[in-house]
């Protein structure tokens, strides 16, 4: 199974931990993923909203790269990168007039797109198309009664529920169960987590963070998975603000789902950045045998 | 057939058709097509003027054949032939070219609209000098009538008919008639006690002579024409000597397995692998549920219901037994299903224990129902502020875009039965608008307002247990937009109860097929004209009414049932009846005895004769739907009316514009 791969800009910074647990995922479920050349931003953050055919330009020319490179299913893991994308190549193929001018933008950097290149989420490709029974197979150890809220974001369903039902997406409790863990009743699990607000509305944000923390905490979780660089990076490093405003005393690890996986898998923490992470993990995953 | 004189008629329509196809030019146009005699338009030739106009061009211009250009044969084919024939001519003369759904209704383009109307004109000209005169076929007609669904619509409409003298027989699937409002408390906006108005009409079918109910039976096949329906029902297994059961009920309290959720409690309540569903059911007798009884399923069982049974009903050799059944006229009162209220998963419906459906409601709050009438959350405890959610499923395009059109009502008869049992309890209404339509429903409205119920106008956006602010811990919270006050809400609540919206039933279209008639695109049973023939379908001597149609309430479904009884009577009331004589026959010279037509004919209707070594059509039991003239591998059944040398010249005509 070969795939081409988006990274995204977080991969290089924040989420760090996102991409390095995801290559590692993916190399140990013999799935070949093949880095975009040159690739650059997704389009992503508020340029739609103030610029939009530039924005489209710019996530079209990922595309571009992605069919010039063979046209396999182009992989991104950030939620963001993968919604932008997918929508990029939706409208690209329902608006004639937009196809005709993103086509002409990128004429001028000598490339073109035809709307064949399928965008991906890395969740989606393992447990549909490598299958859940195939992941069960290669699980080394059991995350047996690990109790995980699994939290899909605002972006990954939402709004076409291209591989899952939009409002109560269930591929990751799926993944959760297929490697022996719990995934709890999440009733929060496509709440926004503040996303950019954090910078500017911080009041907003803390408000969303603390909802999504207390929906994990109520329920017993013992550790909240994500599929986000954004979500991971709010919901971990602001839970000391949010039990400042709230007077909350949350200490839930936040991990990629691709980390999570990647214990079930056998990889080392050291290859997972498991040791990075802000609210230790090694409590909760000290529970499970090894 | 050279020298026959054409009449064309092209109808506007008003603007319907004139709106779009230049109907001067179609006129002038028809007039120099081959053996056309005259042309004319006129605004609406379905009236009376209109009319005229055909039967004096017979008599005046001694016209032979005519051809209307106007609006779908399914409309006014009945209309113009009657005026032909009113005029003298055989009406199979007159054929009608559809220049409004085929044309000016689905075409943009003026032109292109024309010249598609002088192509379907020119075809019906072309066909017309091939017409032959026929004559409709006169069959007898049975005076029994099937009515199928023992609800409130098709008790009513048996009563109704059964009043009258005719023989009914009341099919129904259950083990009692009584359907939904046999669960309901009270009904709005009268607040009557649903049992109440119900039971006596129940028992009256019951004890009526004239009505011959097949309870836990259902229709398996039908077979037949108008005023000759054969019809197969399959009477289900009870596992109970009918004749026998008293209905004491002595066996249901004998026996071992005690666990079975109850259908008529929604599952809030227990029965017995025996049971009778509820204590008014009629006809009032015991039935084994198969998949549960220990003897049945083959395990081991001291049955104690034989036992405790004096009259020695019980029979566990009792075999489903299939009786076929003539009649002339059905009326189907299937009703409705509660829509899924588990699918729209922001509500938490099956994963959050108050959060309940509105039967369930109807049962909690109902004297006889699993709390004795009161109003209980899962602990056991009385609800200290109750949140009820409108249009769950309903004007939702995930789900179904149309309106239940009763669940206002009823919603508000809930807020009313709380604050009745509980005044001090808090009651909000989340509605999207409130559609308080019927007689005296703005004066309920009025009336549940001045009782001190919340009305908050917003769609609730999701129910959960996660508590986030003080006061809400134990609480489910229902998060809603208050559109009047332009603020999020969130309302800690006891119990949240789902207006749930009113679905077509799940096998709606299966059973459409078994009576040879169709669904509309939301599901519910397609009525041939939704204003002036709403309980009649497309196939002759099949007529609906209730729910089964559309959702609607109880008054509707009552008027409606009558309606359908009435036309049901109008039409066994006759010694015969007229059927269309377009239908197929066979050369025996031809026929070579292949056997194909007979076996594909899904009516029956042709026959193997031996003697002479040929297929023969039974005339009655054709219903001209052309199966056996495509499958003969000889060409040699032809149907009437539809000859391929008609065919043909249709289409050289649509061609040759």
């Amino acid at each position: 199974m070969k795939y081409l791969y988006f990274p995204g800009c977080s991969a290089e910074a924040t989420g760090r931990a996102y991409d390095a647990s995801a290559r590692a995922c993916a190399a140990a479920l013999d799935i070949e993923l093949v880095d975009l050349e040159d690739w650059n931003c997704c389009g992503s953050t508020s340029y739609f909203s103030i610029r939009e055919l530039e924005s489209f330009g710019v996530s079209a020319r990922n595309l571009a790269i992605a069919q010039e490179m063979g046209g396999m299913d182009l992989i991104a893991t950030c939620n963001a990168c993968y919604t932008i994308l997918a929508k990029t190549n939706r409208y690209f193929m329902d608006d004639p007039t937009l196809h005709e001018e993103i086509n002409e933008a990128l004429a001028a950097a000598g490339r073109r797109y035809d709307g064949n290149v399928r965008v991906r989420h890395l969740l989606d490709v393992i447990v549909n198309d490598l299958g859940l029974e195939a992941v069960s197979a290669r699980v080394r150890r059991r995350l047996s009664k690990l109790r995980v809220a699994c939290y899909y974001g605002c972006q990954l369903s939402r709004p076409m529920g291209t591989f899952d039902d939009p409002e109560f997406p269930v591929t990751m409790d799926q993944l959760v169960e297929a490697v022996g863990g719990e995934p709890i009743d999440y009733p929060v699990k496509t709440k926004c987590c503040g996303g950019m607000l954090m910078l500017t509305q911080e009041d907003a944000a803390l408000k969303l963070c603390h909802e999504v923390l207390q929906g994990a905490a109520q329920k017993g979780a013992d550790v909240i998975i994500t599929a986000c660089p954004l979500c991971e990076m709010n919901v971990e490093a602001y839970q000391p603000m949010v039990n400042k405003a709230y007077g909350t005393d949350f200490h839930i690890p936040v991990m990629y789902f691709t980390q999570l996986l990647g214990v079930a898998l056998g990889i080392d923490d050291r290859t997972l950045e498991l040791d990075k992470q802000l609210v230790p993990v090694g409590g909760v995953l000290a529970k499970v045998p090894v | 057939m050279a020298g026959e004189k054409i009449g064309v008629y092209v109808c506007h329509c008003g603007s319907n058709i004139a709106g779009k196809v230049d109907v001067d030019e179609v006129t002038r146009w028809a007039a120099e097509q081959p053996n056309v005699a005259v042309a004319r338009e006129y605004k609406y030739m379905c009236s009376d003027p209109g009319q005229d106009l055909i039967k004096r061009d017979i008599k005046e211009h001694g016209i032979t054949r005519a051809v209307v250009a106007a609006c779908s044969p399914t409309m006014h084919e009945p209309t113009f032939r009657k005026a032909a024939g009113d005029g003298g001519l055989n009406p199979f003369l007159l054929q009608m070219a559809n220049i409004r759904e085929h044309c000016s209704w689905v075409t943009e383009d003026g032109a292109a609209a024309t010249d598609k109307a002088k192509r379907i004109l020119g075809a019906q000209i072309h066909r017309l000098p091939l017409n032959v005169p026929l004559e409709p076929i006169e069959v007898p007609v049975n005076a029994n009538v099937m009515v199928v669904g023992g609800g409130i619509a098709g008790i009513e409409a048996a009563l109704k008919l059964a009043a009258t003298g005719k023989k009914v027989y009341l099919i129904e699937r259950e083990p009692s008639i009584g359907g939904h409002m046999a669960m309901f408390d009270k009904t709005f906006p009268t607040l009557d006690c649903a049992a109440c108005i119900l039971t006596p009409k129940m028992s009256a079918a019951g004890k009526e002579p004239n009505i011959e109910m097949l309870a836990y039976s259902e229709v398996t096949e039908v077979d037949g024409y108008v005023g000759n329906f054969k019809v197969k029902v399959k009477k289900k297994a009870r596992f109970i000597d009918t004749d026998k059961c008293t209905g004491c009920g002595l066996c249901t309290e004998a026996c071992v397995v005690r666990k079975v959720p109850s259908e008529f409690d929604q599952g809030l309540s227990k029965r017995s692998a025996v049971y009778i569903p509820f204590p008014q059911a009629v006809p009032l007798r015991a039935t084994i549920d198969s998949t549960r009884c220990l003897t049945l399923t083959g395990k081991k069982c001291k049955q104690p219901c034989v036992a405790a049974c004096g009259p020695a009903a019980i029979d566990f050799e009792q075999q489903d037994d299939t009786v076929e059944l003539e009649v002339g006229a059905i009326i189907m009162a299937t009703g409705f299903e509660l829509w899924d209220s588990r699918k729209e998963q922001r509500y938490g419906c099956g994963k959050l224990d108050d959060v309940i459906t509105s039967l369930e409601f109807e049962r909690i709050s109902n004297a006889s129902g699993p709390t004795g009438g009161h109003i209980l959350c899962k602990d056991g405890e009385a609800p200290k502020s109750v949140a009820i959610l409108h249009c769950v499923g309903s004007r939702d395009e995930n789900y179904q875009e149309f309106c239940s059109r009763v669940c206002c009502m009823y919603s508000l008869k809930f807020s009313h039965l709380i604050k009745e049992h509980l005044p001090e309890t808090e009651v909000y209404e989340c509605y999207i608008d409130m559609r308080s339509y019927g007689k005296g429903y703005e004066e309920f409205y009025k009336r549940i307002m001045d009782e001190g119920v919340n009305f908050i106008r917003g769609r609730a956006a999701e129910v959960t247990d996660v508590a986030l602010e003080k006061g809400e811990e134990g609480h489910l919270i229902v998060r809603v937009e208050d559109t009047l006050l332009g603020i999020t809400r969130r309302l800690p609540v006891d119990m949240v109860i789902l207006s749930a919206g009113l679905a077509p039933r799940a096998d709606a279209k299966a059973t459409a097929q078994i009576f040879g008639f169709g669904c509309s695109a939301n599901g519910f049973y397609l009525e041939r004209h939704p204003k002036l023939e709403p309980v009649s379908t497309v196939t002759d001597g099949i007529f609906i009414a209730g729910c089964c149609q559309y959702p609607k309430d109880i008054p509707d479904t009552v008027a409606q049932a009558g309606a359908a009884a009435a036309c049901a009577l109008a039409l066994v009331d006759n010694a015969t009846v007229k059927v269309e004589p377009t239908i197929s026959y066979i050369d025996h010279e031809k026929c070579s005895g292949c056997h194909i037509c007979v076996g594909v004919c899904p009516h029956a209707a042709i026959q193997y004769n031996e003697e002479k070594g040929v297929a023969e059509v039974v005339e009655a039991a054709c219903k001209g739907c052309g199966v056996c003239v495509a499958a003969c591998g000889s060409g040699v059944p032809q149907q009437r009316g539809y000859l391929d040398e008609q065919i043909f010249a249709e289409i050289e005509g649509a061609l040759a514009v």
